[in-house]
């Protein structure tokens, strides 16, 4: 049984390796199928034909494509992800910090987001119906219907323009305390809760209330158990393997979509890096950045199989 | 000193001086300069109460991008601009009022061709890394954006620089393949920091200069960290003791961010919002009269435009006013189809403005055998925030000369590589000309690389070199004067808008009576000339 998912583990990782060079090499041919270079990039109405090839000198990309590919692919597998072609910086160094803070930011967002649209949802599932239900259903869907940015402006209007309760920038410095952090965050956070909750939200309800009408429920409201272990004791654990997927979805999108938000709350994140990187053809960030958008993908969804199967007895015993 | 700069003045308005007494008093007025630019503040700024020092100018800028660089040679908008300036010096400064002023140099001196400029650097400077400044620093700064291995944006602006040498600890001398009157004014260009020298190489990476601030820490695109360097030598700058600059590429965020406080100044304001902007008693709009123009290319070597009488009823048919009143919302001036904006020292004032005249238009059609004409307009808000709206309006004014524009949106990302300057009709604009001989040498002259409208005319092109090592001034103002005719006649430039700079700042923060006319934010140095209120 634990080596039936300790199988499913190493396969599912052995693919996820797969997906991350076919990723690579995807995301090095379609750059490549932009139009321009770096240098050209770089260099925008300022360039001319002697500068732009002498950046191309300097930077090996008078070499080859494929060859170009298997030096990187070398480095990487060594773990150098390299300079940034623009700068020169290291890429650890670049993506590092930014990592960190979209990771702590999605974080944040997943402490808040994901135990509310559980409530919720459970909540939604027992008043069925009820003008709660309703008004949570209503306000939800209108919440994540809204475009992110303009969720966001609304907060920053209400909650620093008229009240000044929180700031409207989120920058960071690099010494900022926990508390200061915390402070910048509280916008950003609520932004993407109310555009994540939905989902969430819905999917717990649709299960439990599916599940709340099997029969086996009806017999443990009529044994007079309390509404609170049947839901969490009976119901909930069956209909984990959805919820779980969704959550797992989401949380992804906490990592890998957030760029919007990013750019009106100027939180340096990896979105904006990404998007920069792109626009500035700069191959080895756009690499190193999208590697870490898929891994996360494939972690988590991995992830939320694992438990999916780890929470539905049949599959964790099959028959023979 | 006053007194033979008044005279020189004089003998140049005049227009009878004879060449060598010019260059003999011109390197002079770089001494007089020194002195005036010294005494300077304390007057001026005795109106609006003295400077205060201390505190922290809080900056949110437009224009920072993570590939951002400390190479000077990379540097492409606001962001390093403004934050570099205040790190760095050049040998030449471009005051308040416009005219270049000593800065590291403490005077120059040409000779009668102006081919060889000698500058006289400032003594007993020293660099943030302890070094003292020499002539060895300023010969590795100038040639890191020479040579072929260099990938500098600034090489087109060097690109009459034959040598520059060393000469004694104390000068270093340029050598130009021709004369060039305005070169003080190339060596104030923001690229042309001066930096120290290691192993005969500029060390850029050392992010070390001479300026007033230091760099404490700097996340490309993100934010610079800069803290007062108490050794600066320029007395009466540098009032802040530190300076942050936060890069806020989305313009909501920069108005949020000075309305609640988080900066005390914003650059490029929302010209759609700024009118509630403006209703905030603690803001002020500060206007930057300006060089930035938009133009709309027309290559004069492609099959469209190759007639100039098409190329005149283009420029017939757009109504510049109303483009001014909706694109810019008044922030700026109408182009009269020449580079050289309003108020800019060699400015052609006897030229009549032209404006929306369909029937001309029609009439120039005519004469070159067409009763109606459809073009193909790729536009795209690369070039300016506005450019593809812009382009729509034009549409819907050529339409009365009978001229049928088809606007076709083009993807800002690989625009500059891709469309502009290989197409026959796109949008495209100029971010400064600080001088009229800059201005037609890269956009007008024949085979240089960013001549956009790839037009050729040999009177113009004999007319940009004489011009160039002309220093008598009023013959040079007569070729620029007929330079201006030729491009607003002939050449392939519509030029519909001169757009100002738009900034914003908090009554926190307060400046001298003047900011420079070039480039916004005070000429981009307002860190060190601007104080506390």
């Amino acid at each position: 049984m634990v080596k039936s998912i300790l199988l499913l583990l190493v396969q599912r990782l052995a693919l996820g390796l797969l997906s991350l060079f076919a990723v690579s090499v995807i995301i090095f041919l379609a750059v490549g199928l932009l139009p321009g270079d770096i240098a050209q990039a770089m260099l925008g109405q300022a360039a001319t034909d002697e500068t732009v090839a002498a950046f191309r000198a300097q930077l090996g990309l008078d070499q080859p494509p494929l060859m170009r590919f298997m030096q990187w692919i070398g480095n990487f597998l060594q773990g150098d992800l390299g300079v940034s072609l623009a700068n020169q910086r290291e890429i650890s160094e670049l993506v590092g910090a930014r990592l960190g803070n979209t990771l702590t930011l999605a974080a944040m967002a997943a402490l808040v987001s994901v135990p509310l649209a559980l409530l919720l949802g459970m909540l939604a599932a027992l008043y069925r119906n009820s003008w709660f239900d309703r008004a949570l259903n209503t306000s939800a869907l209108s919440a994540v219907s809204f475009p992110e940015f303009f969720v966001a402006y609304i907060l920053i209007m209400i909650f620093s323009v008229k009240l000044g309760w929180f700031p409207s920038i989120s920058n960071l410095a690099p010494d900022a305390s926990f508390a200061e952090v915390f402070e910048r965050s509280v916008l950003p956070v609520a932004t993407l809760s109310l555009v994540v909750i939905a989902q969430m939200m819905r999917m717990t309800r649709a299960a439990l209330i599916n599940l709340l009408a099997s029969p086996y429920i009806e017999m443990a409201r009529l044994k007079g158990i309390s509404q609170a272990r049947i839901i969490f004791r009976h119901a909930l654990p069956n209909a984990l393997a959805p919820i779980v997927n969704v959550v797992a979805l989401n949380l992804a999108y906490l990592v890998v979509g957030v760029v919007v938000v990013e750019v009106v709350f100027v939180y340096p994140g990896l979105g904006q890096l990404l998007v920069d990187s792109v626009a500035k053809r700069d191959i080895p960030v756009v690499q190193a950045c999208s590697l870490i958008f898929a891994a996360t993908y494939v972690v988590l969804n991995t992830l939320a199989d694992v438990l999916a199967i780890a929470s539905n007895p049949r599959l964790m015993h099959p028959k023979g | 000193m006053n007194n033979k700069k008044n005279n020189l003045t004089q003998a140049i308005t005049d227009g009878h001086l004879p060449r060598r007494d010019f260059l003999k008093l011109a390197g002079m007025v770089g001494v007089a300069g020194a002195a005036l630019s010294f005494g300077f503040p304390l007057n001026a700024w005795a109106q609006e109460g003295t400077p205060k020092s201390g505190g922290v100018l809080r900056l949110g800028l437009a224009g920072g991008s993570t590939s951002d660089s400390l190479d000077p040679g990379s540097w492409s908008d606001t962001f390093t601009f403004v934050g570099f300036s205040a790190v760095y010096n050049s040998l030449v400064e471009i005051g308040v009022d416009g005219t270049a002023t000593p800065e590291l140099a403490e005077s120059w001196e040409a000779s009668p061709d102006a081919r060889i400029w000698t500058f006289k650097l400032r003594q007993g400077v020293q660099f943030h890394n302890g070094k003292t400044l020499a002539a060895e620093d300023v010969v590795a700064s100038i040639e890191h954006h020479l040579g072929e291995q260099s990938t500098s944006a600034a090489k087109t602006v060097l690109g009459d620089v034959l040598a520059v040498k060393a000469q004694g600890e104390d000068s270093v001398v340029f050598e130009l393949r021709s004369g060039n009157a305005d070169f003080p004014y190339v060596m104030a260009d923001y690229h042309l920091v001066i930096m120290p020298s290691k192993d005969g190489l500029a060390d850029w990476r050392a992010g070390s200069g001479t300026g007033g601030y230091r760099i404490k820490s700097f996340e490309p695109g993100v934010r610079m960290a800069l803290e007062r360097n108490p050794g600066y030598w320029k007395p009466g700058r540098a009032h802040f003791d530190s300076a942050e600059l936060i890069g806020i590429s989305d313009g909501a965020a920069r108005i949020n961010a000075l309305i609640t406080g988080e900066v005390d100044v914003i650059n490029k304001v929302d010209l759609k919002t700024i009118n509630l902007l403006k209703l905030n008693p603690n803001m002020v709009i500060e206007e930057t009269k300006g060089a930035q123009h938009y133009t709309f290319p027309m290559l004069c070597d492609s099959k469209e435009f190759g007639d100039n009488n098409i190329r005149m009823a283009m420029k017939h048919a757009i109504d510049r006013e109303a483009m001014l009143g909706s694109v810019l919302r008044g922030y700026g001036s109408v182009g009269n189809d020449h580079p050289l904006q309003p108020g800019h020292r060699f400015l052609n004032t006897t030229l009549e403005q032209r404006t929306y005249d369909p029937d001309k238009a029609r009439f120039y059609l005519r004469k070159a055998g067409m009763e109606s004409l459809n073009v193909r307009l790729q536009a795209s808000d690369a070039a300016y925030s506005g450019a593809v709206d812009a382009s729509v309006l034009f549409k819907e004014q050529a339409r009365a000369a009978g001229i049928n524009i088809d606007v076709a949106r083009e993807p800002a990302d690989g625009f500059f590589s891709n469309v502009w300057n290989k197409q026959p009709f796109t949008t495209s604009f100029w971010y400064s000309s600080l001088t009229a001989d800059r201005m037609f040498s890269i956009g007008y002259a024949k085979g240089a690389s960013w001549n956009e409208t790839h037009w050729e005319h040999e009177r113009f092109n004999e007319l940009l070199n004489s011009a160039r090592g002309e220093l008598n001034e009023p013959l040079r103002r007569e070729m620029y004067n007929e330079m201006q005719q030729l491009c607003r006649d002939e050449g392939g430039a519509l030029i519909p808008l001169f757009a100002n700079s738009v900034a914003a700042r908090s009554k926190r923060i307060a400046h001298g009576p003047e900011t420079a006319p070039y480039g916004e934010l005070d000429g981009l140095r307002l860190i060190e000339r601007w104080w506390q209120a």
